[in-house]
């Protein structure tokens, strides 16, 4: 029983920008580890993920999470501090149950940061909600894989993803694939992702106002990925995340 | 005392000459009005003095209170004393405006090497001026010019200089997109704030009807990238009823 599952290939969509290089040194240690989270009819749960530099520095953090009929789960994250880092969680939604992501991805170098998701609505009238934004430089790579999957009878689903990427030089990389597999004809699902840099006119203004471009460009990321956490129903919470954001922002800018 | 000194500037813009050699000088106390047809360079002007990037100095020079202007980068400028008014001011989702506007009073000081102002007292002066130039205090919360209308822009283009208390400002066409109510609120908040005997203001703007409250010291026409002709609050009634043409053609 002690054999180790074999290490992903990038033929497999959900590790299709992953560093599997980087994955090998640590894939021993955590192949096939997965945390269990089973979210009770009507109650609410929430989780908070923050990637941490290690040795080597590498971290995959999978979540299975189980939200029952009514239920709620929210998992706020940010994909940060490491060389490979890389969140997944795959949810199913029982009738009327909601998902809340919120997620950033910070990095720089040549950093792959991703944040991998597999929501499936089983259930009729199940709700989703999923907003990612991602601030690279250098030679990083942020990715954002969201499969969104509507079973046959769950009517009245509604899920929506909002990705956007900022990047702060040409030579960074942002994916957003956006994967829905829609099998019921009575719902919603929203989708939008973009890519972009910084407004210049903007970052004119700013300065007109005498602000150097170093705050004027965290003061407008700091707007930008603000989007994910406010979701976060928990004040004390929300600011702790969005210190620690601001902080990996800091080695960015 | 002179605040601003531009001599011969030639500047262009994706390599086509704008600027065609402008002398300027602006003396503290003193309020000048540049005005002329579309296509002249007003706002080129504007920019150039302001540091946008893409607008290329080719030729002269401009100096800032005894300082060459174009060692400065924009930050540097605005912290010198300089403020540049837009002509659009540009919307910052998700940047309160005071937020931005604590950012830039705290840059500003820091940079000439005073204290922060702490969230109390910066509010406060925030609060002043927004009554001063009849701004709703709660716009102070929204997000910089996001959902402003024209007119609000404007006004806050004026909110932000009284907080700010520039030495020189430059004001490219701060008036247009205005009504009659605001153009005179307006107006008065650029006398009420720079009126005095050690600023300057650079007005650039297209109608007269500015001027009826901002009594010029001189007014300038430019036209084709050159001043064409100087004089005083005069001149302003003069090319409202004669049109630019006439007058540039005269001189």
């Amino acid at each position: 029983m002690n054999e180790t599952l074999p290490l992903p290939t990038r033929r497999d969509e959900a590790w299709r920008y992953a560093d599997l290089g980087a994955l090998e040194s640590v894939w021993a240690d955590i192949a096939g580890q997965r945390e269990t989270i089973d979210v009770p009819a009507g109650e609410t749960a929430s989780r908070q993920i923050v990637l941490e530099a290690a040795e080597p520095n590498v971290s995959v953090r999978t979540l299975d999470v189980h939200v029952g009929k009514g239920g709620r789960f929210a998992l706020h994250c940010l994909a940060i501090d490491t060389d490979y880092g890389r969140i997944a969680v795959d949810v199913r939604l029982e009738d009327g149950a909601h998902f809340e992501l919120g997620g950033a991805i910070l990095g720089g170098c040549e950093r792959t940061l991703e944040i991998v998701t597999d929501v499936r609505h089983d259930e009729p009238n199940g709700t989703s909600n999923q907003v990612v934004r991602s601030v690279l430089a250098d030679k990083a790579t942020g990715s954002f894989l969201g499969r969104i999957g509507v079973a046959r009878h769950a009517q009245k689903t509604d899920a929506a993803q909002s990705v956007k990427a900022m990047l702060l030089d040409r030579s960074a990389t942002a994916n957003a694939k956006p994967e829905l597999e829609i099998f019921a004809d009575d719902v919603l699902c929203a989708h939008g992702a973009t890519v972009g840099e910084l407004d210049k006119a903007a970052l004119f203004y700013m300065a007109s106002r005498g602000i150097p471009p170093k705050e004027a460009r965290r003061l407008m990321l700091q707007a930008f990925i603000a989007d994910a956490f406010v979701s976060m129903a928990d004040n004390d919470a929300r600011e702790a995340m969005e210190t620690k954001a601001l902080a990996a922002l800091e080695a960015l800018v | 005392m002179t605040l601003l000194n531009i001599e011969n500037l030639h500047a262009e813009v994706d390599g086509k000459p704008i600027l065609k050699g402008i002398d300027l000088a602006i003396g503290a106390g003193e309020i000048h009005a540049v005005m002329g047809p579309n296509g002249a360079g007003k706002s080129t002007l504007a920019y150039v003095l302001g540091g946008r990037d893409g607008y290329e100095v080719t030729q002269g020079k401009v100096t800032f209170g005894g300082e060459d202007l174009f060692e400065m980068d924009p930050h540097e400028r605005a912290a010198a004393g300089m403020f540049l008014g837009f002509q659009y001011p540009v919307e910052i989702p998700g940047v309160s405006n005071i937020q931005f506007l604590r950012a830039a009073v705290n840059a500003q000081r820091e940079a000439r090497g005073e204290d922060p102002l702490s969230a109390g007292d910066f509010l406060k002066v925030a609060r002043e001026q927004a009554k001063a130039l009849k701004m709703d205090a709660d716009m102070l919360k929204r997000a910089v010019n996001v959902g402003f209308s024209g007119g609000e822009k404007k006004r806050n283009e004026m909110v932000q200089m009284g907080i700010i208390d520039p030495k020189l400002a430059i004001l490219d066409e701060t008036d247009s997109g205005l009504d009659i109510d605001a153009l005179r609120t307006v107006g008065e908040g650029i006398n009420a704030i720079m009126r005095k005997p050690d600023k300057g203001v650079l007005l650039i703007t297209h109608y007269q009807r500015l001027l009826e409250t901002v009594k010029p010291d001189y007014v300038h026409v430019l036209a084709a990238g050159r001043i064409v002709k100087t004089g005083g609050p005069d001149l302003a009634l003069q090319l409202e009823e004669e049109g630019y043409e006439a007058v540039a053609e005269a001189a």
